[in-house]
């Protein structure tokens, strides 16, 4: 109390002379010109309001915003065009992989009746779905036909095509369909049977392989993502340092500064996404015509894959994703470098 | 509220800029802080703020030892204080209202609370026709006295200046002088920094001198 009093003890002492107009000199206001063009209200706590503002700085400088955004697309597309062309092959893949077969080339001693009569005890197994005999008469007409060489055959005297009967295998695993091709080439007056899978493997293997490389162009590509969007929030955060210092200064917490700018880095990320998304659909559908021709050649009634719901989702909700955390490890970085020590 | 024990600080240039500075400032006084420069002023109301840590000794600010706060407690802290700085700080890209809101909005009051206080505050500076200008439209003394409400606006318990008439003429100077006084006798504590020695013997108010970073005189 009596440290109060002093107080105002001494502000009486003040002198009246003290009571002057403010005087305003023009000089002071000649030096510098005003940004009013860029001036924006800085974020209030509200988020819906923080992510608004965070979309208007963007659009203060749309052509580098465009540009970011555009570098943000294409390292998303490329992967997202490998992906879905990948998912297209393996839809295929999977069609054919649903019916391997096994041939068995029947002894040449093996005359059409007794390659009948396998053929109906093999009819017999539950693990086989169908059984289907090429005599060996039919197998010739059937070389004569394709080969044009029925001529050569008339001077052999005696038909060199053996018996072969297809057989389909029910639904089993690979080690099964293998074991399986193994018992059938047991069986009495079988020559050879052959499993007519080898390339379905080397597909899925070469599959495979393709899958892998665009995984790790993806996570490379992510990177990219990530550094160009860290990069274009650290370059936007240099542009207000002054405002963060001050901010700083009067209580603002890391988040409070970090706020607007993982709006900033999330809109790159999901403008990115969005517009890499037009693009794989954009690759997509001028590719489509070809493939549909090329399918047609097949007799295959084959139609593209778009991305999918669920896939386009991911696709945006990953970039926009990779935008909070480019922006958050640099505000991070610039919020560490400007704490004293 | 505020109490210096023994406080050293040196930079990492290894300038010893204040050497075993202690002095208690009441809840409710004002003092002026008073040297030559490179005395060790504006190191002090670094100390305060927590812009920097003491090499030795310890600083509390009502009664909290500031060596306890850690990183996410000094926003808080700095909340309890106003701050008007030497070359008065405002951001040229926004307008004077703008720019005194802005602490408030960092406390997270509403925009039309916000709006309220900010009002008041410029009232008190005599600024309040000037709120939609932009800071760069206004005179030295106005853009100083703007920087005066920001640091008032979010009424802190605490309102340091770092020499806020560092560059204005006497007349001004005063003036600024006054509005200090005015806020110290609705009960801020408040601590200036300043080198216009004619200006502080004619206040009369407690003055705390530095000399090369050691407390000389006291009263
Ligand atoms: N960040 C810093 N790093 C190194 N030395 C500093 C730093 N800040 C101030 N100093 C030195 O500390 C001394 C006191 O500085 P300062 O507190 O700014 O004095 P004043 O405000 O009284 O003029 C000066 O000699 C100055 O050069
Ligand atoms: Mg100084």
């Amino acid at each position: 109390m009596a440290e109060q009093n002093n107080r105002r003890r001494g502000a009486q002492r003040l002198e009246p002379k003290a009571k002057v107009a403010v005087k305003r000199s023009a000089s002071a206001t000649s030096g510098r010109k005003p940004r009013q063009a860029t001036a924006l209200r800085y974020d209030s706590d509200n988020h819906w309001q923080t992510a608004k503002t965070a979309f208007s700085r963007l659009l203060t400088t749309p052509a580098a915003t465009l540009m970011t955004v555009a570098v943000l697309a294409i390292a998303l597309a490329l992967p997202g065009v490998l992906y879905s062309g990948l998912k297209n092959v393996q839809q295929v893949a999977a069609s054919w992989e649903g019916d391997p077969r096994i041939a068995l080339y029947m002894e040449l001693s093996v005359d059409d009746q007794q390659a009948d009569s396998l053929s109906r005890e093999l009819l017999l197994r539950d693990d086989l779905a169908a059984v289907e005999l090429i005599s060996r008469a039919d197998g010739l007409a059937e070389f004569r036909a394709l080969s044009g060489f029925g001529d050569v055959l008339e001077y052999l005297g005696q038909n060199p095509i053996p018996a072969v009967i297809t057989v389909q295998p029910a639904l089993m695993s690979n080690d099964e369909l293998i074991e399986l091709q193994q018992q059938l080439e047991m069986e009495p007056g079988v020559a050879e049977a052959q499993l007519d899978m080898a390339w379905v493997q080397r597909l899925n293997s070469a599959l495979e392989v393709a899958k892998r490389v665009v995984v790790m162009l993806g996570i490379l590509l992510a990177t990219a993502v990530l550094l160009v969007i860290g990069n274009t929030v650290r370059v936007s955060i240099e542009s207000r340092r002054e405002e963060i210092l001050i901010a700083k200064l009067v209580g603002a917490t890391d988040s409070w500064v970090r706020r607007p700018f993982l709006y900033t880095g999330a809109w790159y990320g999901f403008l990115g996404g969005l517009c890499g998304w037009g693009l794989i659909q954009l690759a997509l559908m001028l590719i489509d015509t070809p493939v549909r021709e090329l399918a047609g050649l097949y007799q295959n009634s084959f139609s593209l894959l778009g991305l999918g719901l669920v896939d386009t989702t991911l696709l945006i909700c990953f970039s926009l994703f990779l935008g909070l955390i480019g922006a958050w490890v640099a505000v991070s970085r610039y919020l560490r470098s400007i704490e004293p020590q | 509220m505020i109490r210096f024990d023994n406080v050293s600080k040196c930079y990492e240039t290894g300038h010893e800029a204040l050497t075993n500075v202690s002095f208690a400032l009441d809840d409710g006084e004002m003092a002026f802080l008073t040297g030559h420069s490179g005395a060790g002023k504006s190191t002090l109301m670094k100390l305060i703020m927590l812009m920097e840590r003491p090499t030795r000794g310890q600083v509390f600010v009502g009664e909290q030892n500031l060596a306890g706060l850690d990183r996410q407690q000094i926003p808080y802290h700095r909340r309890r204080i106003g701050v008007v700085f030497q070359n008065h700080q405002l951001l040229f890209d926004r307008t004077v209202f703008d720019n005194v809101t802005l602490p408030l909005m960092i406390c997270g009051f509403s925009p039309r609370d916000a709006g309220r206080r900010a009002r008041a505050a410029l009232d008190k500076v005599g600024l309040l026709s000037k709120e939609k200008m932009n800071p760069i439209a206004l005179s030295t003394g106005e853009q100083q006295r703007v920087g005066i409400a920001r640091a008032i606006v979010h009424k802190p318990q605490v309102l340091l200046a770092d020499e806020p008439t560092g560059n204005l003429d006497p007349q001004l100077s005063e003036e600024i002088m006054r509005l200090f006084l005015e806020f110290n006798r609705h009960g801020t504590t408040v601590l200036i920094a300043s080198h216009d020695m004619g200006l502080i013997q004619r206040m009369r108010v407690r003055m705390l001198s530095l000399k090369q970073g050691r407390l000389a005189a006291d009263g």
